[in-house]
């Protein structure tokens, strides 16, 4: 009846994944009962469960993003004590749940921590810039964030029922076969990732298209906001890129489940196809994060220098290089496995080409800034600082490209070192600093300054505290994953970067505290125009937050920097431009499909892992007919009257008008 | 081991100036040297790596200090507090600027693709090491979770415990009993992954005597952190008397004895074998032993195992 499911699944003789548990599953609890008490399910129902509108899944996916980075830095604290306490003694966390917890948060930081807010990010604030009303395939999209929400749900029940992977984030096999992994743990991982991996790629299909189909008259390619173009470059990999993984863990499955031997080690499985095809995806996938970061930093650099981005050409063109060589580096990450030296060079040559692209990036931000009226906001400082840790981190990416070093760094804690410095300065300071900008333009009220640059300055010393030491320890020849170690020479740096994860904890409580604090003071906080940080590009257009529709009559653009264009000619005629002639505007029914498709994937995914055959059929019926029904449907748009437009859009235009007369005087002539 | 990129007339200026930065990077590093790890290397390989990994850092410092520098200096000096400053808010483009942006970063990579060019092929692990000097054989089997060294000239074995001439060069091959591993002397410098059914090679000298740390640099389950083994280099004459101590002494490494050393064990204490059957290491490595044996169960496992592979 319940497969392999019994209640010895229960980790009844640890305790702290047994308590951890426990208190989630009591929040979550709580969570629930303060809604349905409040009254607030019908809302929740309506307005986000269902909400097919691509501000309100964007919003979703970041919140998905935020909760599991807590998770997934919760588990870097018990990693980072752990090897505190481990030298020459068994520290608190045996192998068996120290292995669950490196992998946990190899995978929750990837997948479910740093893909979310990037793609929540791109969701919100893609449509905005293209000056459109909403993405390709709007119902399309809320599935993609359900199936995403599965797949971190998965994952996270696995710390209370069973076990997760102890393998890694990369389930190398043999490892990970049935023979050396007999537990459901890397079937927990699979699972986990394949449903979320069909909600990446629908996502991917649906912001390309978007990007591709659906921009505002007048924008040609080039005239795209560069965050539209990383936004670009970055779905273009996940579409090409998500299905290798898709096809890798497949096998990897039917190793598992039906004896078969892609990877096994006997009757001809081939390990070294697994390390080939899922760095195949897995380089790709660092670019998949960082483009969009790129775009981020492009465009908080831009707007607080108060200039347009210096050689906007120059950067599509690296945007698209990168997003090209990509492809062609995978090796770079087993150099060591003895392919011979033509490969190896020829791989390593190609990585450090990559660092052109980036190298010139840096180059254009650093120019922007040149003849700028740099404001210090707190997502200006997210910017220069990750321009100062990014290059640190290239710089070191750039000497693991070099073969012969890397025979003595891979799988050193310097690579460790190499990739958080890459993806925490690059990757999570451009979330942070995306979060900080669009909130206002999300939510109609800023972030706090003062605790969001208090957050900013304690994860940069929290970062550099925690990972420096780090290259240290990798030169002295520690690798990562040691559960417990015995050179003294490695103490005093694991020390340090166990304190670094002190400070990081203040950032964190920061952030916290910003959130709350500003959601207190949100009246004092409130941005009435649209446009607190003076923008340039179209998303700052419309009010805060923009109605359903985005905006009442699309923009006619005609230049790079169309909002600016539309502020300078204001500020000059010292008029806004005439009324537009208002009409209706259609726009997509909200759709209970993601939730229900999500809802009965979980189960199938649950039931996968833990053999529960029947409930498999049930599940993938269940949701094959929610799709059918969906399918099926005859009424997909609702009206919104020409009167309702106008009206929203007359507000709109008053508190323009307001913002015009107080300003107009101090600002200078363009 | 030739490692000198050798400096012909027309490149000696460059070479000076990538000296120059070499050394710099050295002074930024050089506090860790004597401590153990690849910066304190105990043979020619070791230093060779460490050699280029210091031209490689020093080539990019000289420009990415400079860069990390100027950010800096924009980002304050063009702060909207400044009176001074200029504000140039059409600045968005100059052919020049553009054109300086893309060559430097090509330019170090022009730069650092002969460095990683030659260097790959200098130090390709597989490549001999003073093919004058006969070298001394070994063969590594990494088991869960132990080292396996076996010295098919001398008939002897030894588990964790890796005893070597120093001055001689070493020539590795290596295998896997179960799981990937990598077979890593930090201070003897290159690593490289064991897998089973397949055979690495590797080449490794230690110049002086001493004890160094090695270990697995690829987490292969449970035991994982207990795969440290130690690397006696020891003089000549001290190798064979331990080798002459070693043979007809305890156990024989036979298909029954290493069926019993596969099973997933940790090694609280080095041994030895007395006796090697010879073509055991071919055996494991053409599979014609098993692949040893995983754990009985997992969680959630139980009656997944019985469908054994
Ligand atoms: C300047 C460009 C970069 C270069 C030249 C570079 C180079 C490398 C190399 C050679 C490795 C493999 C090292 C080894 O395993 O021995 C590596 C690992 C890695 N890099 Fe980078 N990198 C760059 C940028 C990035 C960026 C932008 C990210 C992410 C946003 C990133 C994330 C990673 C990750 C996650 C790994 C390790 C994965 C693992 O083994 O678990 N890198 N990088
Ligand atoms: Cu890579």
């Amino acid at each position: 009846m319940f497969g392999k499911l019994t209640w010895d699944a229960i980790p009844w003789d640890q305790p702290i994944p047994l308590v951890a548990g426990a208190v989630v599953i009591v929040l979550l609890l709580g969570v629930i009962a303060w809604v349905i008490l409040k009254g607030y399910l019908p809302y929740l129902w309506r307005e986000w469960i269902t909400s097919v509108d691509h501000k309100r899944v964007g919003v979703m996916y970041t919140l998905l993003g935020i909760v599991m980075l807590v998770r997934g830095f919760i588990d870097a604290i018990m990693m980072r004590s752990q090897q505190a306490l481990a030298y020459q003694a068994p520290g608190y966390l045996p192998p068996e749940h120290y292995d669950q917890i490196f992998s946990a948060h190899g995978t929750i930081m990837i997948f479910f921590g740093a893909m979310p807010f990037m793609i929540g990010l791109m969701n919100f604030a893609v449509p905005l810039q293209l000056g459109v009303r909403d993405v390709a395939f709007p119902t399309l999209n809320s599935t993609s964030f359900w199936l995403t929400a599965t797949g971190a749900l998965l994952v996270n029940i696995s710390l209370v029922v069973g076990e997760f992977a102890r393998t890694g984030w990369l389930p190398y096999p043999p490892l990970s076969e049935l023979a050396y992994s007999p537990g459901v743990g890397v079937d927990y991982y699979v699972w986990a990732l394949q449903i979320s991996g069909v909600g990446t790629l629908m996502s991917g299909i649906n912001l390309v298209t978007t990007i591709l189909k659906m921009r505002a008259p007048g924008m040609s390619y080039l005239r795209m906001p560069i965050y539209c173009w990383t936004a670009l470059a970055s779905n273009l990999l996940i579409v090409a890129a998500f299905p290798i993984l898709t096809a890798t863990l497949a096998m990897l499955t039917l190793d598992r489940y039906l004896g078969f031997h892609f990877f096994t080690n006997t009757a001809g499985g081939n390990v070294m196809m697994f390390v080939n095809l899922i760095w195949a995806w897995g380089h790709p996938e660092v670019y998949i994060l960082v483009l969009p970061a790129f775009g981020i930093f492009s465009e908080v650099i831009s707007t607080f220098s108060s200039k347009p981005l210096f050689g906007y050409r120059s950067m599509v063109m690296a945007t698209m290089f990168i997003c090209v060589v990509s492809f062609m580096v995978w090796l770079h990450h087993f150099f060591t496995m003895g392919a011979g030296a033509d490969v190896n060079a020829a791989f390593g040559i190609a990585t450090s080409i990559i660092a052109v692209g980036t190298g010139v990036k840096v180059y254009n931000w650093m120019f922007t800034m040149y003849g700028g009226r740099i404001r210090f906001a707190t997502p200006m400082l997210w910017s220069v600082g990750f321009i100062v840790t990014f290059v640190i981190g290239g710089m070191t990416g750039v000497l693991l490209a070099v073969p012969p070093a890397d025979f003595q760094l891979h799988n050193s804690l310097f690579l460790v070192a190499h990739f958080h410095n890459v993806i925490i300065g690059g990757v999570v300071f451009a979330a942070f600093a995306g979060l900080t900008y669009w909130f206002p333009k999300a939510f109609g009220f800023r972030l706090h300054e003062g605790w969001g640059k208090a957050a900013f300055w304690f994860s940069l010393a929290g970062f550099y505290l925690t990972f420096m030491p780090l290259y240290v320890a990798g030169l002295l020849g520690m690798t990562r994953r040691l559960q417990h170690y015995d050179l003294a020479q490695w103490r005093p740096w694991v020390l340090l970067a166990g304190l670094g994860v002190v400070v990081t904890c203040l950032g964190v409580a920061c952030q916290i505290i910003q959130l709350v604090v500003s959601i207190r003071e949100r009246v004092e906080l409130r941005d009435e125009m649209g446009d607190p940080w003076d923008g340039r590009s179209l998303e700052w257009a419309t009010t805060s937050p923009p109605p359903a529709f985005n905006f009442a009559v699309l923009p006619d653009v005609r230049g790079e920097e169309p909002y600016w264009e539309i502020k300078r000619r204001a500020i000059e005629t010292q008029q806004l431009a005439d009324e537009p002639e208002y009409q209706a505007i259609e726009m997509p029914r909200n759709s209970p499909t993601g939730f229900i498709t999500a809802f009965f994937s979980t189960l199938t995914g649950f039931a996968l892992i833990w053999h529960i055959w029947w409930l498999v059929v049930v599940g993938l019926v269940a949701a094959y007919a929610v799709f059918v029904w969906f399918a099926w449907r005859d009424q997909d748009e609702y009206e919104i009257p020409a009167a309702e437009v106008a009206a929203a859009d007359r507000e709109r235009r008053r508190a323009r008008e307001a913002w015009l007369r107080a300003n107009v005087r101090v600002r200078e002539p363009a | 081991m030739n490692m000198t990129l050798v400096p012909t007339a027309a490149a000696a200026r460059r070479h000076a100036t990538r000296l120059r930065a070499a050394i710099t990077a050295l002074a930024l590093v050089a506090p860790l040297a004597g401590c153990g790890g690849i910066l304190d290397p105990q043979g020619p390989i070791g230093a060779a790596n460490r050699t280029i990994l210091l031209n490689a850092l020093g080539i990019m410092l000289v420009i990415v200090v400079p860069t990390i520098i100027a950010t800096l200096a924009f980002a304050w000096w063009f702060r909207a507090g400044n009176p001074r400053a200029r504000y140039l808010p059409h600045f968005a483009y100059s052919g020049r600027i553009e054109l300086i942006v893309w060559s430097i970063p090509t330019l170090v990579i022009l730069f650092l693709g002969g460095v990683i060019w030659i260097g790959s092929h200098e130090l390709d692990p597989a490549k001999p090491l003073n093919p004058s000097q006969k070298p001394l054989e070994v063969q590594v089997v990494s088991l869960d979770w132990k080292w396996l060294f076996i010295y098919p000239d001398q008939g002897v074995a030894s588990v964790n415990d890796l005893v070597i001439p120093a001055g001689t060069p070493v020539h590795f091959s290596l295998t896997s009993a179960s799981v990937m591993n990598v077979f890593f002397v930090p201070q003897l410098g290159s690593m490289i992954y064991t897998m089973n059914g397949m055979v690495t090679q590797l080449w490794l000298q230690a110049d002086k005597t001493a004890d160094l740390p090695g270990l697995s640099a690829q987490y292969s389950g449970d035991g994982f952190s207990d795969m440290g083994f130690v690397v006696h280099a020891v003089p000549q004459q001290d190798f064979e008397a331990w080798v002459a101590k070693t043979r007809n002494n305890g156990p024989t490494l036979d298909p029954k004895s290493y069926g019993q050393l596969a099973v997933q064990s940790r090694v609280a204490k080095p041994f030895t074998y007395g006796a090697v059957e010879s073509a055991i290491f071919n055996a494991v490595a053409m599979q014609h032993l098993p692949p040893g044996p995983g754990p009985d169960s997992g969680r959630g496992g139980v009656d997944v195992h019985n469908r054994s592979e």
